[in-house]
């Protein structure tokens, strides 16, 4: 009997990989609806990237809008999202960039903004993962919107491509009053 | 009319399909000779027809017949002809089409290459084959027709995506596919010998060309996909770790072992069982990768174009192949395991911890690619499973397995003496440490991981000498100095194929060891007339002008590289924007060398005609490619041994006998 038995945990395996893969084609894998949507942003204080003496916290989200964007120098989306995010810092004004720089090194990370050009007003620094963690930051990239009063309005994960912003970000914030739009949140 | 002659070709495909899964085996039975020698006609109908219609879709890319949906979008009138052709593979209908072909093409090459099987056995394999085939088509003609027509058409196609406009990538997927499906054979064969209840030596020895076969075409388009990933996705990286990619490993890994496990088999008719759950489980992960691709389940860099309903279709699919063939497994198996006996000291013992250890990779790599998931559906959250976790991994397993490499092939069936065995080991070993030594004292010592490098110099000379005394041995009663051409021609083939594909993995140790430690990078901010350094070479930019592509315009750089005062090289980087899609495409422009590559990519334009550069050094970065040939090369080798051709005639001799004993048992 236990000979036969045996014989059965290859199909046995096969069948909690058939659940897990049933399971899989329900999901959207890009997206996560973010617990932290409609809430206020998470508190954080970091140290600023190359400036160690500047701290970057809630207090640079109040009073206008904000795209809060978690790359990484290591991560390869994020430097395919580098120029979006470079465009978008050259055209919406009424827009802020700001960075969080996430588990890399301050070394690595002041490179690549010098080769590639920076889009940040400024980036927080984060190499534990310690405003991230708060954040639920899964990986990088990731894009927070945020409005003046400091409240999430979107989560985008993965890279922001052409078109992100005009079709995602921006129908769920109100540039005149600098607020979510409630109906989104 | 030329479409609508592709889908009746492949509705007919998939009748013949149909009739082949069921007639041969009905008859294999039966004891039904004339059931029994449809297969091979079908075999072959199966693969005209699909042949056809692969041809006819090629026609309509070809003729730019944009009233097909699937040509409109991807394919333009401004497209070079060679990628007008491999447009046909560049999208998900299409590239299903060629999985269907090439999956036919095995059929019919099973079918001709099997006189000297008995019939029972051609006819199941052929049957188990047009089984897989149903599917495929099924799975084409009901959620994916690569011929639906759009009406009104329109005046120009959509254009291939270009990322896929790049000769290694127009052979790249036909290379992978042909390895995918071709473990279909070794499945078929394995079904059918579970489906008799008999596998022997004579199994284990049909299966071993056509699974050699197959591996040699999935280890060159891996190595030409990691090749194309690192000249044209601009990062100078090799291998992502992304799904697709680790879709592709998961059946070579597998279907490596499956070779050694085979090969134990054959000889000594021992690992029956797990020899069969190897087959089985190479062409699951086959069809595993071609689900997590296409049915949206992993986001991925090459995802196709997802689909739910075509998810679904996949996974039933997949419950049915899979699914059924493990149940059979359960029931079968246990009266077919056993066989040959071994000592702990003894070649079995060394295959067995390959096998071992490559499942351990396997399923590895199968846990990293499926953790997203699994962190989902257990509602952790999400996680991404990055480069480090694979890579630390990784490097944790293989130096093990490329330790026991060296010592397997030195070892002796059945029984050895460890003192003969450590005389054997003792030259090689001397040389090893001694070499590893000479890497500390040499290498600059700066890095925190620094015994990565000794670690893989260490581990490619003990493959280089451990497989050289393995020569040495074969040869030791041959003094004659030709003794090695002349085993070449006997019946040495196998042997040799395996010291040039365990070469193979020796210089693909050295190439990753190298570039990942000494490769540098810099990413730099330069004005026309600037210089930077790296490793060394001086890079001299010489500015950006804009060119004219066929079908995009292209930022074109031009660097000069010297070394010391002498210019060495020009190099050519391109950025392109092309018309169709509007999406920015970088061209790296690389000069390659065996010892070193220096490889210059575009970045974004900064201002007063600045731009963000990459530059690489990359030391030794070919060899990784170069060892993935050299395997490749000895696989060939391997499958031209006169074992397999002799093998052929006496079977033939034997044929009517194994016939009716197999119509008997079943």
């Amino acid at each position: 009997m236990g000979k036969t038995l045996k014989f059965l945990i290859p199909l046995a395996l096969f069948a909690g990989l058939v659940a897990l893969l049933f399971f899989g084609l329900g999901t959207d894998p890009r997206k996560v609806p973010s617990p932290l949507v409609g809430k206020p942003a998470p508190t954080f204080s970091l140290p600023a990237l190359g400036d160690p003496g500047r701290t970057v916290s809630n207090a640079d989200l109040l009073g206008q809008v904000s795209l809060v964007n978690v790359w990484a120098s290591w991560c390869y989306s994020c430097r395919a999202e580098h120029a979006q995010l470079m465009r978008l810092a050259r055209e919406l004004k009424e827009v802020q960039i700001l960075g969080l720089n996430w588990k890399d090194t301050e070394a690595d990370a002041k490179q690549m903004l010098r080769a590639s050009g920076d889009p940040y007003r400024v980036s927080a620094f984060d190499p534990d993962n310690r405003a991230g963690i708060h954040w639920g930051v899964y990986g990088a990239p990731e894009t927070f919107l945020v409005d003046s009063e400091g409240r999430i309005c979107y989560k985008k994960i993965g890279p922001v491509e052409p078109g992100t912003w005009e079709t995602e970000l921006a129908p769920t914030i109100d540039l005149t009053t600098k607020k979510c739009k409630e109906s989104r949140s | 009319m030329i479409p609508e002659l592709g889908h009746y070709a492949l509705i007919l495909a998939l009748g013949l399909a149909l009739i082949q899964a069921v007639l041969p085996l009905a008859g294999s039975y039966t004891g039904n000779r004339a059931w029994m020698h449809t297969a091979r006609p079908l075999a072959w109908g199966q693969f005209i027809f699909s042949a056809i219609a692969f041809a006819l879709l090629l026609l309509a890319f070809l003729t730019d017949d944009f009233s097909v949906v699937y040509v409109a979008s991807n394919s333009n009138t401004l497209m070079p002809t060679i990628y007008k052709v491999s447009a046909v593979w560049g999208a998900h209908e299409g590239s299903l089409l060629l999985w269907a072909a090439f999956l036919a093409g095995w059929g019919a090459a099973v079918a001709s290459l099997s006189r000297n099987l008995p019939l029972p056995i051609v006819a199941r394999v052929l049957a188990v084959m047009g089984m897989v085939g149903i599917g495929f088509l099924l799975f084409m003609l009901l959620t994916s027709n690569p011929f639906e027509r759009i009406f009104p058409p329109p005046l120009e196609g959509r254009d291939l995506n270009p990322l896929l406009q790049d000769p290694g990538l127009a052979i790249h997927p036909p290379l992978l596919y042909m390895g995918y499906v071709g473990f279909s054979v070794a499945f078929a064969f394995a079904i059918a010998a579970l489906l008799g209840g008999k596998l022997d030596a004579a199994w284990a020895r049909w299966s071993r060309p056509w699974t050699t076969t197959a591996w040699i075409f999935l280890t060159l388009g891996i190595a030409l996909g990691s090749w194309w990933a690192y000249y044209e996705l601009g990062w100078g990286g090799w291998w992502f770790w992304d799904p697709v990619e680790n879709a592709s490993l998961m059946p070579w890994l597998a279907g490596t072992a499956l070779m050694h496990s085979l090969a134990v088999t054959e000889k000594r008719g021992a690992f029956k069982s797990w020899t069969v759950l190897l087959a089985i489980t190479a062409f699951s992960l086959s069809l595993l990768g071609t689900f997590l691709v296409r049915s949206g389940v992993l986001t991925s860099v090459h995802a196709f174009a997802t689909d739910p309903a075509r998810g679904t279709f996949i996974l039933i699919f997949l419950c049915i192949v899979i699914g059924g063939s493990l149940a059979l497994y359960a029931w079968r198996a246990p009266a077919v395991s056993g066989g040959g006996r071994f000592e702990l000291l003894s070649r079995e013992s060394f295959l067995l911890a390959n096998n071992l250890l490559l499942t351990l990779l396997t399923a590895l790599v199968l846990l990293g690619t499926l953790a997203p998931l699994i962190y989902e559906a257990m509602a952790w959250g999400k996680i991404s499973v990055g480069f480090p976790w694979f890579n630390t991994m990784f490097v944790a397993v293989t130096p093990f397995l490329a330790f026991l490499m060296g010592i397997g092939p030195l070892t002796r069936w059945k029984q050895d003496e460890p003192m003969r065995l450590a005389r054997e080991l003792r030259l090689p070993f001397i040389v090893t440490g001694a070499a590893s030594l000479l890497t500390v004292i040499l290498m600059p010592l700066i890095t925190l991981d620094w015994y990565l490098v000794p670690l893989g110099i260490g581990l490619a000379v003990w493959l280089l000498t451990s497989h050289l005394q393995a020569i040495r041995e074969r040869l030791r009663h041959k003094s004659r100095p030709g003794a090695i051409l002349t085993d070449l021609a006997s019946n040495g083939r196998s042997f040799y194929g395996m010291i040039l594909a365990h070469l193979g993995v020796a210089m693909f140790v050295v190439g990753i060891t190298l570039v990942s430690n000494y490769g540098q990078e810099k990413d730099v901010r330069m004005s026309p007339g600037g210089v930077q350094e790296v490793a060394g070479y001086r890079f001299l930019f010489h500015g950006v002008t804009t060119q004219r592509g066929p079908n995009y315009m292209a930022a074109r750089g031009h660097f000069q590289i010297f070394d010391g005062q002498r210019p060495i090289a020009e190099l050519w980087p391109e950025k392109r924007s092309y018309f169709a899609s509007q999406k920015p495409m970088t061209e790296a422009s690389i000069d390659w060398g065996l010892t070193r590559d220096l490889y210059v990519s575009l970045g974004e334009p900064l201002e007063d005609g600045d731009w963000a550069l990459r530059l690489y050094y990359k030391p030794y970065v070919r060899w990784i490619w170069l060892g993935a040939l050299l395997m490749a090369l000895g696989g060939l080798l391997a499958i031209t041994d006169r074992r397999y051709r002799l093998a052929r005639g006496l079977g033939r001799a034997r044929t009517g006998v194994a016939d009716n004993a197999a119509v008997a048992r079943s």
